[in-house]
């Protein structure tokens, strides 16, 4: 079975020319899906729509097993797909990382000690113990991307959806986060302009253009 | 609050087309907003008061504004006073009118609500068809132009440009917190979350400024910024600060007629 199933999603922002024209798309378990695509090309906007954040004009999303419609359909796709915006500073918010990370439990309805247990447990498999107190509108741009990454595994997600995960990063940076997207279990859907980076981890490619899916 | 935004929105393209108002200068039409507001306060007559509105009406007609939204904006801000208009009657002591669950309205206190209600209808609508028509960015020149200190004129101008911003960046970090399963509930987790969320945006629209502050530096900033449009006071511009300075004479000269009967 299929964990996300779109098909002919449309799509338009008030006032502006659409962007999805009857975009589908179908993700397995295990798979590391890259979608490439000029900018303004609706990438962004489909993992919205992905998480209900965005609702389509028509098409059909089917999550985990079950057509998602309304709001509150997308309450527990949200638990199990986890988006990892473009821009970190769009996702931080809390003053310090640990307070940030334990966000996410916390709205699922852990206790606070378990929420910090999860916390330190999400921080030393990816290796930012020593990030734990620090201010998060102070992290470097590499710090914060993984930061945001940790803010999104620590729900313990079946899918992640990355959003130009290595942008502006350095090579050091781009190298350590991909290390460890390659060591996750989950399957993927990787937004990224990217060449190098999706031919590393995508174990399909698609493209984006006029508005639906092909072979890139 | 983007419903009101485009209904201004609209309510200036419309000035633009239809109303004359619009072309007056904007220092004109600042200066008489401000004298008619001024006047208007200083009037107590009922009779005057109620006489008030009607230049207040014709500005609005002369505007172009659409004058359903425009009238509708109008109770909005009545809302803001209702309280005190309501309760006016009873706390205000005097001569008994009529009686509610044993409580006393004054003959004074009515007639000082409807003094505020007039006074406060009149300005508003003379402030939105003057001044309500204009580009935030012709009223920031303008005040600056009228002398309104620089700081004030530059606070109001950054204001109109980056409110959007910060209106941005609240909606994304809002559906950030929705992506990880945040539903606002009445709880302790719900207002620190709420806290951090606004301090955060506190904290940015700090380092925002101030990089800001630094571009503007680079490019020469010294504490002024020149301001491109020239402004002209012309005939007609003339001709309408004389007739209304007319209509503001009459009027006070009603309240004194009045006032010495």
């Amino acid at each position: 079975m299929p964990l996300f199933e779109l098909s002919d999603i449309r799509f338009a922002f008030p006032h502006r020319p659409p962007v999805l024209q009857g975009a589908d798309l179908v993700l397995h378990p295990g798979e590391r899906l890259s979608i490439a695509g000029p900018n303004g090309a609706g990438k962004s906007t489909l993992l919205k729509i992905m998480v209900g954040l965005l609702m389509p004009a028509c098409g059909r999303v089917v999550a985990f097993g079950a057509p998602r419609r309304e709001e509150s359909d997308f309450h527990e796709v949200r638990r199990r797909a986890g988006l990892v915006f473009q821009d970190p500073d769009d996702q931080l918010f809390c003053p310090t990382v640990a307070e940030d990370i334990a966000f996410g439990p916390l709205n699922l309805g852990a206790s606070r000690a378990e929420a910090l247990a999860r916390v330190d447990a999400v921080l030393a498999e990816l290796e930012l113990t020593h990030l734990r107190n620090r201010i998060t509108h102070k992290l470097s741009g590499g710090e914060k991307r993984l930061v945001t990454l940790a803010t999104v595994l620590v729900m313990d997600p079946e899918v992640l959806l990355l959003d130009e995960p290595t942008n502006a990063l350095d090579e050091a940076n781009e190298a350590r986060l991909t290390g460890i997207l390659e060591e996750l279990p989950q399957a993927m859907v990787l937004v990224s302009h990217d060449a190098r980076f999706r031919q590393r981890l995508a174990t399909r490619e698609l493209r984006l253009r006029d508005g639906r899916l092909g072979p890139a | 609050m983007s419903a009101t935004l485009s209904g201004a929105a609209a309510g200036r393209s419309d000035a633009c087309g239809g109303g004359w108002l619009g072309r007056v200068d904007p220092r004109v039409r600042i200066v008489a907003a401000t004298a008619f507001a001024v006047v208007v306060v200083a009037c107590d007559a009922l009779p005057v008061l109620a006489l008030a509105l009607l230049p207040a009406l014709a500005l609005l007609a002369a505007s172009g504004l659409p004058p359903g939204p425009t009238l509708r904006r109008m109770a909005a801000m009545d809302s803001f006073i209702l309280f005190i208009l309501v309760l006016l009657p009873f706390t205000v002591p005097g001569e008994p009118i009529f009686t509610i669950w044993g409580f006393q309205a004054s003959h004074e206190g009515l007639a000082q609500a409807v003094r505020i209600a007039l006074t406060a209808n009149a300005a508003i609508l003379a402030l939105m068809a003057l001044v309500g028509t204009m580009e935030p960015v012709t009223l920031g020149h303008a005040l600056h132009r009228l002398r309104v200190p620089a700081t004030l004129v530059h606070l109001l101008m950054f204001t109109v440009r980056y409110i959007d911003v910060l209106r941005e960046e609240y909606l994304r970090l809002r559906q950030a917190m929705k992506a990880r399963g945040f539903r606002p509930a009445t709880d302790r987790h719900t207002y620190r979350s709420i806290g951090f969320l606004l301090g955060m945006m506190l904290v940015r629209a700090m380092e925002r400024s101030e990089r800001i502050l630094g571009a503007m530096k680079c490019r020469g900033f010294t504490g002024q910024i020149p301001l491109v449009a020239e402004m002209r006071v012309g005939a007609a511009d003339i001709a309408f600060a004389t007739g209304f300075a007319a209509v503001l004479a009459g009027l006070l000269a009603a309240e004194l007629a009045l006032a010495a009967v």
